[in-house]
């Protein structure tokens, strides 16, 4: 009965895309943001599924931190960022009493949030469910791909930064999808470059190359390189659409050229 | 050189030893940490020659027996159903769903007392424990605990131990210089790979056997081998523990304090980044230290800044809109370490496995680094003094 029930919660999604990076602080929350704001800007109607449980970002980059989640019959309301609600969230950073509190849990308790998070959640009709995750490939991940197998998430994009450090974390993160089953729709690499402002000398400040060369390595779509932008960050402390204010922006051609591929993707799938 | 010649095993030695070596441990071997690879040959060494020579190290103990000969940590792919090893994806995974990922079995079931005092005989020689800690990962926890261990180990007195306990990221080896390095089994424990003669350094990164290995493990697995880190690494006498975590508030974190709390934790450095998508992850952190109580040594605030490599003007790439590391300082009543700069030059050293701090000596970010260690060498000392006042 549950599983109806949780069926039918996730009924009204089309497509389900996982971002995951095996390195911390890499932008996974940042392109989950710009990834929905530019399909929203497409009329898609997007959610983000939050499932980084001691670290959220997602409700503070859509200025959204002191929402609260209700209760209807068919489960949780999600928290929506617009009066249309063309997107909605979920996010453990709702539930909290503090902002500040520390989810200090292990495995199992989180795991049992997941699936509450995959199953209790009343979405509604989404064309795209973006599922935000922690670093790593433990507790999070593996309940996240057990709970969405049912649904058959449409797969996985990675984000890296250009490093090496940061590449071979990533590369752990493929093996992941690998023997999960999970398919991995591209390798995105962020904070590649900086242009300065004053001068306009690009520097790679975390070097550069690093994303694309492992996406030829793995024989995966390299989907675009995203530049570092202090508008950008600024746009998500602020909580506000860079996708709508700053179309002249650095970032902004490689964030919409990656969401035109997602939507590229898909649309066989859907017409 | 003994290990070379790959000399009669010495079971007898081993027999002789108080303790002998732990037996490698079901888990590691099994099949859930290299189940894409082929049978491995046996003990193959990717390193035709020794092990760079390791004496002795200068505190004098008679220590390091030879390694023995390469015992690589890692088995016929074929685990399955063994106790404790947990399929990539418990029960529904997709290679044929290999059965539920089961708890953690240790060879020998032990009390918790028993297993405390054990930690406890084993942690006695660490001087100095720190922790390196932040909410918010890739704003250079590892980074920082590298330099922090080389830092610290420039004083050629002081015994340095680098322990990497994030299990599913390890950035440690590549960042030391110390990729494709395996632990070697001695009588009196695993060894830790050694750096210098007094850094020694210990990750998973070592125990893997490719660079694409991952280590799909829930928690109950990890706190297994955060714990054999620490109870059969042969560490010696160390005079500073360095402890780099993973991002959060989750098991390793609460595995490495309780395991820890045996012995005893000089505090935490907490790394952030200037914006507030960093520091509300912080915070956490530190409300994270202050519920297990681990006290704070102080805040980092890294990626502070860029100046131009050209023009020589700053930018801020991370904008810090809510005031950055030094007001949450301020409002925490936490000190605050120092700013670190952002400086290519910084990825590009751990990228080649290099001490910035050697390879960069005249950066502005070296000597932010510099005046941190200090603090923070200044703070264990202080540490130590109080506690031999109270005894």
């Amino acid at each position: 009965c549950a599983e109806i029930l949780a069926r039918s919660n996730l009924a009204g999604v089309r497509h389900i895309l996982l971002v995951l990076s095996g390195k911390g602080g890499v932008g996974k929350s940042t392109i989950a943001t710009e990834l929905a704001l530019s399909l929203r800007h497409s009329g898609k109607k997007v959610g983000i599924l939050d499932v980084d449980l001691c670290g959220p970002s997602i409700p503070r980059m859509f200025n959204v931190q002191d929402n609260d989640v209700h209760q209807c019959d068919s489960g949780w309301v999600p928290v929506f960022v617009d009066q249309d609600k063309s997107i909605s969230l979920m996010s453990i950073g709702f539930l909290l009493e503090k902002p500040d509190d520390a989810v200090v849990w292990r495995g199992p308790k989180k795991n049992a949030l997941i699936k509450q998070f995959v199953a209790d959640v009343a979405w509604g009709d989404l064309d795209f469910l973006i599922v935000d995750t922690p670093p790593g490939t433990s507790d999070e991940h593996i309940s996240t791909v057990e709970a969405l197998r049912p649904y058959k998430p449409l797969g996985a994009i990675l984000v890296t930064t250009p490093q090496a450090v940061s590449v071979g974390d990533v590369r752990r993160e493929l093996t992941f999808c690998k023997k999960t089953g999970l398919r991995v729709l591209g390798i995105i690499e962020n904070m590649s470059g900086f242009v300065c402002p004053h001068c306009s000398e690009c520097t790679n400040i975390f070097s550069k190359g690093g994303g694309e060369e492992l996406a030829k390595h793995a024989g995966v779509p390299f989907l675009g390189s995203v530049p570092l932008d202090p508008q950008l960050s600024q746009s998500l402390e602020e909580g506000r659409d860079f996708i709508q204010e700053f179309p002249k922006s650095s970032a902004f051609p490689a964030l919409a050229h990656i969401a035109q591929q997602i939507l590229d993707g898909t649309s066989p799938q859907s017409s | 050189m003994a290990e070379v010649a790959g000399g009669p095993r010495p079971e007898g030695e081993g027999a002789r030893r108080r303790r002998a070596a732990p037996p490698l441990p079901q888990y590691l071997c099994s099949s859930s940490l290299f189940p894409l690879q082929t049978v491995p040959g046996p003990a193959a060494p990717r390193r035709a020659g020794p092990p760079p020579a390791r004496d002795a190290p200068t505190s004098g103990s008679a220590r390091p027996a030879p390694p023995l000969p390469r015992t690589r940590v890692r088995e016929a792919p074929g685990g399955r159903g063994q106790p404790g090893w947990a399929g990539p994806c418990g029960g529904g995974a997709s290679r044929g769903g290999r059965g539920r990922a089961l708890p953690l079995t240790v060879v020998a079931p032990v009390s918790p007392a028993a297993e405390a005092a054990e930690l406890r005989a084993r942690l006695r020689s660490v001087k100095h424990t720190v922790l390196v800690l932040s909410g918010k990962g890739g704003v250079g926890k590892s980074t920082f605990s590298a330099l922090l261990a080389h830092g610290l180990a420039a004083d050629e007195a002081k015994q340095v131990a680098l322990l990497d306990i994030d299990i599913c990221g390890p950035s440690i080896p590549k960042m030391m210089g110390l990729e494709g390095e395996q632990v070697h089994q001695s009588g009196s424990g695993w060894s830790p790979v050694y750096v210098e003669e007094n850094l020694g350094v210990m990750s998973v990164g070592f125990l893997l056997s490719s660079p694409d290995d991952a280590v799909i493990w829930r928690g109950p697995k990890k706190n297994g081998l955060i714990k054999q880190f620490l109870r059969d690494v042969d560490w010696g006498e160390i005079d500073y523990l360095i402890v780099d975590t993973p991002p959060g508030t989750s098991d390793e974190h609460l595995s490495i304090v309780q395991y820890l709390s045996a012995a005893h934790i000089d505090g935490a450095v907490i790394i952030t980044t200037p914006q507030e998508v960093s520091l509300q992850d912080v915070r956490k952190e530190i409300n994270f230290c202050h519920k297990v109580k681990v006290p704070i040594i102080g805040v980092v605030e890294n990626m502070s800044g860029f100046i131009c490599p050209k023009c020589k003007n700053e930018s801020q790439i991370f904008p810090p809109t809510t005031g950055g590391a030094e007001k949450m300082c301020q409002n925490l009543n936490i000190s605050l370490l120092g700013k670190v700069p952002l400086d290519p030059q910084i990825g590009k050293s751990c990228d080649k496995g290099q001490s910035f701090l050697s390879e960069v000596p005249d950066s502005p970010a070296t000597s932010s680094y510099r005046s941190i260690i200090q603090r923070i060498q200044e703070y264990c000392d202080l540490q130590h003094f109080q506690e031999e006042k109270t005894i």
